[in-house]
């Protein structure tokens, strides 16, 4: 019965969907506007240039920078890296995206903690985050190059194979699935567009545009803010920062862009 | 203490256009907390900008002016090499002043 429930909503939610996809479409070229508007001035540059300073400040119990944290392409080399990830690293053994493998070099060269790196992974009123800054700089050192995950490796094509069931689990008190809301051309919540990230052109769209500046929000939002909030809106329990099951959807998303044209920090509505 | 601004002057024709990105919260006065406390106002009122020490924009801002504000402007008499420095006050006296060269 509780099932039965989930589904009615789901499909009294596609509809609602399929009649906003009507709407006019002058209104999403209107937003394109204010968004090319708001381009020239995008205070993402304000967290590049933060983290650029964190990323080579010698921090931590260490006294150490993260100069020679290796995030993709070998020790120090940032131009570029954000294309490749995530990706697997031979000295944790592990499939890690940008974020996790940040965390990673703070402890491992800065000696911080864990529990001290991830304290505020997202900045907020009165808190910056440093995860947050040093995304913006890294991503940023790799506008304008194609995105280029291997994908390769038997952990890495692990990763994407759970980040696509994932993708398509539906669960949660409406039965919803990323695909509810990210499989279907021309759906549209309130005035945002939703992209179909199942298809190529689209996913490439979306992933090469985070992090994004979110004007609403006032800060700097990381890919993997980007998939805490969208577990939110599925209703699903609180996702994990940096856990296996966001860099798996992280490398089912990335690797579905591949070839896109990298071009972020963007900045969204 | 306030993070930099990011500033880019660069000529356009024979005007010098500037481009300015703030670090500030921009507090309205007019927001509540979480627990319903009013969060007091926090804003820019003052920006001026000089070119090799002559002002050449002065303004006064408002608590209606948006988060890390962006402000661009253009102004005659520059050229390439000349040093343009922005600075803000705010409602609470804390400043900030960074300089970028005309390129
Ligand atoms: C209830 C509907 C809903 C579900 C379910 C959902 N999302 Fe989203 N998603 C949104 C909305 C709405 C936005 C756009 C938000 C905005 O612009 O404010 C969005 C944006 C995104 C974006 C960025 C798109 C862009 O172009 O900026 C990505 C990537 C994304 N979601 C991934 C996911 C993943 C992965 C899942 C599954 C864990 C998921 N979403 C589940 C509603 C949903």
């Amino acid at each position: 019965m509780a099932r039965n429930f989930g589904l009615m909503a789901a499909a009294v939610c596609a509809l609602a969907f399929a009649a906003h996809a009507q709407q006019d479409k002058s209104v999403i070229d209107e937003i394109e506007k204010y968004r090319a508007a708001l381009g020239d001035g995008n205070p993402a540059e304000l967290w590049e240039a933060r983290g650029e300073d964190l990323w080579k400040q010698a921090r931590g119990p260490k006294k150490a920078s993260l100069e020679k944290c290796d995030i993709g392409l070998g020790p120090g080399v940032v131009k570029g890296a954000y294309t490749v990830l995530p990706k697997y690293f031979g000295d944790t053994d592990k499939v890690e995206d940008l974020e996790s493998r940040l965390v990673t070099c703070m402890v491992t060269l800065q000696g911080f903690t864990r529990e001290e790196v991830v304290k505020d992974p997202f900045g907020g009123p009165g808190k910056k985050s440093d995860l947050e800054a040093l995304v913006a700089y890294i991503t940023g050192s790799s506008r304008g190059m194609k995105m280029n995950v291997a994908g390769t490796h038997p952990k890495e094509r692990e990763a994407y194979e759970i980040g696509q069931k994932i993708f398509f689990h539906r669960g949660g008190p409406h039965d919803f699935a990323c695909s509810t809301c990210h499989g279907d051309d021309n759906l549209r919540i309130r005035l945002q567009d939703l992209p179909n990230l199942s298809k190529v052109a689209d996913a490439q769209r979306a992933y090469t545009t985070w992090p994004a500046y979110r004007v609403s929000q006032g800060e700097l939002r990381s890919f993997q803010w980007r998939l805490y909030d969208c577990f939110r809106q599925q209703r699903f329990p609180e996702l994990v920062y940096t856990s296996p099951a966001s860099i798996a959807l992280t490398m089912y998303l990335a690797k579905s862009a591949n070839g896109g044209t990298y071009n972020a920090p963007a900045i969204k509505r | 203490m306030a993070d930099p601004m990011k500033i880019r002057a660069t000529m356009s024709g024979d005007k010098v256009e500037v481009k300015v990105l703030m670090s500030h919260e921009m507090e309205t006065g007019q927001r509540k907390d979480a627990k319903g406390a009013t969060i007091p106002a926090w804003f820019i009122q003052n920006v001026t900008a000089t070119c090799n020490g002559k002002t050449v924009l002065s303004a006064e801002w408002g608590p209606a002016v948006a988060k890390n504000p962006y402000m661009s402007f253009k102004f005659a008499g520059g050229k390439p090499g000349d040093k343009v420095a922005v600075t803000w006050v705010d409602n609470k006296g804390d400043k900030r002043t960074d300089e970028a060269t005309i390129s």
